[in-house]
């Protein structure tokens, strides 16, 4: 009951904002995003007293070919549902008095995007994961193309057909995955038992590996991100970026590793190394980026490149690293572009060389953007630093020089971002700035949560170790190859 | 090494109220700062860091030799094979660092009062100072390597947000971030160390590292690895070639900053980590030896820089970088106690030389450059005393502080090698003269400003005055702390440290001890060298009235010493430039032009394919008809042919 | 049935079946009236019925006949459908030349 509530909430609340009209759109968007932040904190509780089982459903669906309703969620999914259902509401709050034509559909498309996402993170049947997954497809394409920048066309028909090409690779892999099925299922614990050759699990990996690679993105498969990033209104960017490419992630630990370890045994160490490259050369690359919104897609791309070597790295440190380093990358990255959403809002330009000088007129709002920042850059008690260490760990463990390359990205995170921070924040007020007005109420309540939860989970971040480690746990066993 | 662990409540609560104590006052100058008077911010920010003091003392009485206070606060990252709790230990060598970071810490809160009374950003600049005391205190405190790891860290944040403090000038928001990254290329040696560590033993606490260390004696690579990259951490932390050129930029902050976080503390918290791992670095004669080099190169490359600055604070930096060599030249000896020794009264006489540099700057409103000093020991005679014992201090004038610590390390070298005692004794011979330049080209002689500026000179106010007293007086007495076994006295430092490096005696070469006779022909050597250099400065810049000539009419060695050796220019040319050149080849042409290029070719490809396929469709019945039956007949024949 | 004896052989309504369809073929594939085009696919649905009730008659099964009435019907059906529609081109372009219907195309 408790799953289908926190599944289907989203997709109601989505009906009532559409219903509501324009003028309470957003009020009403907020407080049903409270809602289901507040049945996931319960779902929380009950998890924590009661383990995974409450959460269990299962309903036959589609007979043949056989497709069940089959949703579950362990420590992994909660954790990443939770982290959804805590962008939400921030999210619609950073919308707050900003001026969006035709806001019922906005907040509505971004509901339905919060129900494809729970879905993705709870489905247990291969095609009704593939549905969700694709679903949330769906909201994003209008949010960017209607709400977009002024290139907004183009650059939102390449990055729904790129991605829709790798789903359409994964599609491919499950009936592949079905056919060699012997039950004849999509359901995840059949296809976790499945004894597939080597040379067909090659195959299938790439089909696999394709689709999560184009969405997470993994180097050379990311060119949709920077342009999608700058584009897409900052709520897109902020869904994109926060939690649809943890869709990527999340995916890669669910259904590729455990499903196809033979395939991952053979190609893991040319995708750990596309990863660690791909950290370098978005770092690299970063540097003299002059858009802010620009940057920070780079940065995330090369954080992203970290979480995935973690995982490719195939232990549970990796493991964990990537888990802790999801919800942090997910709450920092939001709270950057909303920071570059602010200055935008201010001054009109994201142009790194036309800013500087906020910091004298708007303290509150430099302290918090620091702050953030030094998350990103993960300085210890920070909620990155804790991800970045076991990430680095684990991939030391694959191989040290693998990890000293990959800790370049300690570096190169400082420069980039402490460039920027300079060029934008510090100095003399610049020529693109000519009035600045400190955070607003909405402002320093959204940025403030985040905040708080970037030094909380950098202090503290054992419920999450805790909480996550049986689930990766079963999955690490079943992903190595005895 | 019998260790013997206090468990008594209060002691444990007093051991978390030291770093409580900053934090708290972080919490209130940065949070409610606002809503309190300006002034207010001063005394709270420097009345934590006294009650922290306050809070070390009574654990100073408690905590004898062989004592250690562990407060494990709770579990941090612990989960299959880790095992890393956020825990505190103090154990005598945190006691005396604890001692050094509050004592010399409040005195220079207490002096900041006074200097930083005029400034926009009084209140920031204690939340930052709390900030940076609380972080130093983690790193001396944690009990493992990940909570020195976050001091480290920390530390390094505040000490970009602190030379970036004037934050509207460009060049210096250049030097903090350059602070930052060179410090996170030390970083990253460190964190690859602590995987290393946590890999072979499963955990990062020191106490049980230590024990279990000996146990892996065979692997001496692995050793060498872990100590080697730990070491890269210190290089980048304590200005060691070739990770120095941050820290005379460094000088950009306030001059209470350079004397607490680029002199006193935070720079030798790379000589704190190795001692700190004193067993394991003892166990790899290599890494031993690179240190050695590391620090004997760096000691006289910068005292050499040194002898050719004309900023009142960038000679005291490369001053700091040559002394902080001479402390990874005692490590490298394998000379622990005397590194910390020289730590010590380095932080009284060096804290006490920035702030009297900075009494000098307070006074002449600003001015740094010593060409147009002069004359000031009559204007500022308390400023001029306390210097000007600082200076004989740091020169190794005899019975001073440093007089002491550095002929500790001297007589250690000239046991172990003859030729590294030349090299060190012909660096403290550069740093008398170049310190003696220093003093008398500021204070003595006429003042060689404007008019304008002598009129206003005048002696700072006493919060300024009496830290500058304080450490005085510790300058000069600091040396009773390791008094030398020819004066008949105990070395009470090297008794109170025994019990923290006892485990690395056993894998230490102990050469015989220099008899008495030849300790003392060391001492007068020493001493002697330095009197004659401060004659020598005296004679150059008192007697003979020489003035340092501008930049620009330099020539040959003098004009490449000035300059540094070019080596920021060096850095600049093949590290950074590179790297941005690299940013733009990558962003601009191998991301747009080949990845984004492939990916688009595909979508172009289909493109051009349905533009090309479209034209079959030409709309007359007949010719559909007749593909359709060429089809069949194809099929067909292709049926027949299989 | 199936021992009745058969004097003419079965090739030789395979041939002319052959034949049938062939002249239909070419039919469709050179006429340009739309009116002969439509009847020359009757044709080609005729050879395949001779066909069909030849084989059903010589295997001695019936299932081959009941195709050709569904087959017959289906035609029926189609061409009173193809010719309203011919109709209604007349009537619009005054032609059943299908070169003329050339406007569906790219």
């Amino acid at each position: 009951m408790m799953t289908l509530l926190l599944l289907f909430i989203p997709l109601v609340s989505a009906i009532i904002v559409y219903l509501a009209g324009q003028k309470l759109a957003s009020k009403v968007a907020l407080s049903l995003a409270v809602v289901e932040l507040v049945l996931s904190g319960v779902a929380l509780s009950v998890y924590l007293k009661e383990g995974p089982e409450p959460f269990y459903i299962f309903h036959d669906w589609i007979a043949s070919p056989k497709i069940s309703f089959h949703l579950a969620l362990d420590g992994l999914s909660l954790l990443l549902v939770l982290l959804t259902n805590l962008l939400t509401p921030i999210i619609i709050l950073s919308a707050f008095r900003r001026l969006i034509p035709n806001a019922k559909s906005y907040f509505a498309l971004i509901l339905m995007m919060q129900f494809a996402l729970v879905g993705v993170f709870m489905a247990m049947d291969g095609l009704l994961y593939y549905i969700f997954w694709e679903l949330a497809l769906i909201p994003i394409y209008f949010i960017a193309l209607r709400w977009g920048g002024p290139n907004r066309v183009p650059i939102t028909l390449k990055f729904f057909i790129y991605t829709l090409a790798g789903s359409l690779l994964m599609l491919f892999g499950f009936i592949m995955l079905y056919w060699y099925n012997p039950q004849q299922s999509f359901d995840i614990r059949e296809l976790y038992e499945l004894a597939i050759s080597g040379s067909n699990q090659s195959w299938l990996f790439w089909m696999f590996f394709l689709a999560f690679a184009i969405k997470i993105p993994i180097v050379p498969f990311h060119t949709w991100q920077a342009d999608t990033y700058r584009e897409a209104p900052t709520q897109g960017t902020m869904l994109l970026s926060g939690i649809m490419l943890k869709m990527g992630l999340y995916s890669l630990l669910r259904w590729l590793l455990p499903v196809l370890p033979l395939g991952v045994a053979q190609w893991g160490p040319l995708a750990i190394t596309l990863c660690v490259v791909g950290i370098v050369y978005a770092s690299i690359i970063a540097i003299k980026q002059n858009n802010i919104k620009n940057l920070l897609a780079y940065s995330s791309l090369a954080h992203v490149g970290l979480i995935s070597a973690g995982i490719f790295a195939m232990n549970l440190h990796g493991f964990q690293g990537s888990v802790v380093q999801m919800l942090a990358h997910g709450i920092n990255v939001v709270g950057l572009f909303y920071c570059a959403d602010i200055i935008f809002n201010r001054t009109n330009t994201l142009s790194i060389d036309g800013l500087g000088g906020i910091r004298n007129l708007a303290p509150k709002f430099t302290t918090m953007f620091m702050v953030i920042l030094l998350g990103s850059v993960a300085l210890p008690l920070t909620n990155g630093f804790i991800g970045e260490f076991l990430l680095l760990y684990g991939v030391y463990q694959y191989n040290v020089w693998l990890c000293v390359f990959a800790g370049l990205t300690i570096i190169l995170g400082a420069v980039y971002m402490l460039r920027m921070f300079k060029k934008v924040m510090l100095g003399n007020v610049g020529s693109g700035v000519q009035s600045f007005p400190d955070l607003h109420w909405n402002e320093f309540l959204a940025l403030g949560i985040i905040v708080v939860l970037v030094i909380v989970m950098g202090l503290y971040p054992k419920p999450v170790l805790d909480i996550a480690e049986p689930a990766l746990q079963l999955i690490l066993e079943k992903s190595i190859v005895q | 090494m019998t260790q013997n662990v206090l468990n008594d409540p209060t002691l444990l609560f007093l051991g978390l109220l030291i770093p409580l104590f900053p934090l708290l006052g972080f919490l209130v100058n940065g949070l409610l700062g606002k809503f309190l008077p300006k002034a207010s911010a001063g005394w709270i920010g420097s009345g934590v860091v006294l009650a922290s003091f306050l809070c070390v003392l009574c654990i100073f009485n408690a905590v004898s030799a062989q004592d250690v206070i562990r407060i494990d606060v709770f579990d941090w990252i612990v989960f299959s094979g880790i095992d890393i709790s956020f825990g505190f230990s103090i154990d005598p060598l945190t006691v005396i660092m604890m001692l050094v970071v509050t004592g010399v810490g409040f005195l220079i809160h207490l002096y900041s009062i006074g200097y930083m009374h005029d400034d926009d950003g009084f209140g920031r600049f204690f939340t930052y100072l709390n900030l940076f005391i609380f972080f130093m205190l983690l790193l001396v405190m944690g009990s493992n390597y990940l909570m020195m790891f976050i001091g480290w860290e920390g530390v390094g944040l505040c000490s970009y947000l602190l030379i970036g403090f004037w934050f509207k000038k460009d060049a210096y928001n250049d030097a903090a971030q350059k602070a930052f990254v060179m410090n996170r290329i030390g970083d990253l040696g460190f964190l690859i160390a602590m995987f290393f560590l946590l890999f072979q033993f499963g955990t990062l606490d020191f106490a049980a590292i230590e024990k279990l260390v000996p146990g892996i004696t065979s692997h001496q690579g692995l050793i060498t690895t872990i100590a080697l990259l730990l070491f890269i951490g210190a290089i980048g932390k304590s200005a060691q070639l070739p990770l120095y050129t941050w820290l005379p930029d460094a000088m950009a902050g306030p001059t209470p900053v350079s004397a607490l976080i680029h002199a006193a503390t935070m720079v030798t918290a790379g000589i704190y980590m190795i001692v700190r791992s004193n067993v394991l670095f003892a166990m790899s004669s290599v890494a031993l030896q690179v240190i050695l080099a590391i620090g004997v190169v760096t000691s006289v490359f910068a005292a050499i820089i040194g002898l050719k600055q004309n900023d009142i604070k960038k000679v005291l930096a490369y001053s700091t970088v040559s002394q902080l060599g001479l402390m990874f030249v005692a490590l490298g000896l394998g000379a622990f106690t005397s590194g910390i020794f020289h730590l010590v009264t380095h932080a009284f006489f060096k804290a006490l030389l920035f702030l009297g540099a900075g009494s000098v700057i307070h006074a002449l409103h600003g001015e740094q450059d010593i060409r147009n000093m002069g004359g000031l020991k009559k204007l500022i005679p308390i400023t001029y005393i306390t210097f000007l014992l600082a200076s004989l201090a740091i020169s190794g004038f005899p019975l001073l502080s440093g007089f002491f610590s550095k002929d500790e390390i001297l007589a250690h070298a000239f046991q172990q090698n003859i030729l590294i005692w030349i090299i060190l004794s012909i660096s403290s011979l550069l740093t008398a003269f170049y310190m003696f330049r220093l003093v008398y080209l500021t204070f003595h002689n006429s003042f060689r400003g404007t008019d304008e500026t002598k009129h206003h000179i005048h002696e700072s106010p006493w919060t300024m005055t009496v830290p500058l007293v304080i450490l005085c007086a510790l300058s000069v007495v600091g040396g009773v702390l390791g008094l030398p076994a020819v004066f008949h006295a105990q070395h009470w430092l090297a008794g109170y440290l025994s019990n923290v490096t006892a485990g690395s005696l056993p894998y230490l070469h102990h050469p015989e001890h220099l008899s008495h006779s030849l300790e003392i022909i060391l001492m007068s050597i020493a001493g002697a060298g330095a009197i004659l250099m401060i004659l020598f400065a005296r004679h150059q810049y008192v007697t003979k009235k020489q003035l340092p000539p501008s930049d620009v009419s330099l020539t040959g060695f003098e004009k490449l010493v000035a300059n540094k050796f070019y080596v920021d220019e060096l850095y600049e040319r093949f590290i950074s430039q590179p790297v941005f050149k690299l940013s733009d080849a990558f962003g601009g042409f191998v991301d747009k032009q080949i990845v984004d290029r492939l990916v688009n070719g595909v979508g172009t490809l289909v493109d051009m394919s349905g533009k090309t396929l479209r034209l079959f469709q030409t709309g007359s019945t007949g010719f559909y008809v007749f593909a359709m039956v060429l089809g069949m007949i194809v099929l067909f024949i292709i049926r027949l042919l299989i | 049935m199936g021992t009745v004896e058969h004097i003419i052989p079965l090739n030789w309504y395979i041939v002319l079946a052959s034949f049938l369809f062939c002249i239909g073929v070419m039919g469709v594939l050179f006429r340009k009236n739309g009116i002969i085009i439509l009847m020359c696919i009757e044709i080609m649905l005729n050879a395949v019925n001779i066909l069909l009730v030849a084989f059903s008659a010589y295997s001695g099964n019936s299932d081959g006949q009941v195709f050709v009435f569904f087959i017959m019907v289906v035609a029926a059906a189609e061409v009173a459908v193809g010719l309203a529609l011919l109709m209604s081109i007349y009537r619009n372009i005054g032609s059943t030349n299908i070169d003329v219907l050339n406007k569906l195309k790219w």
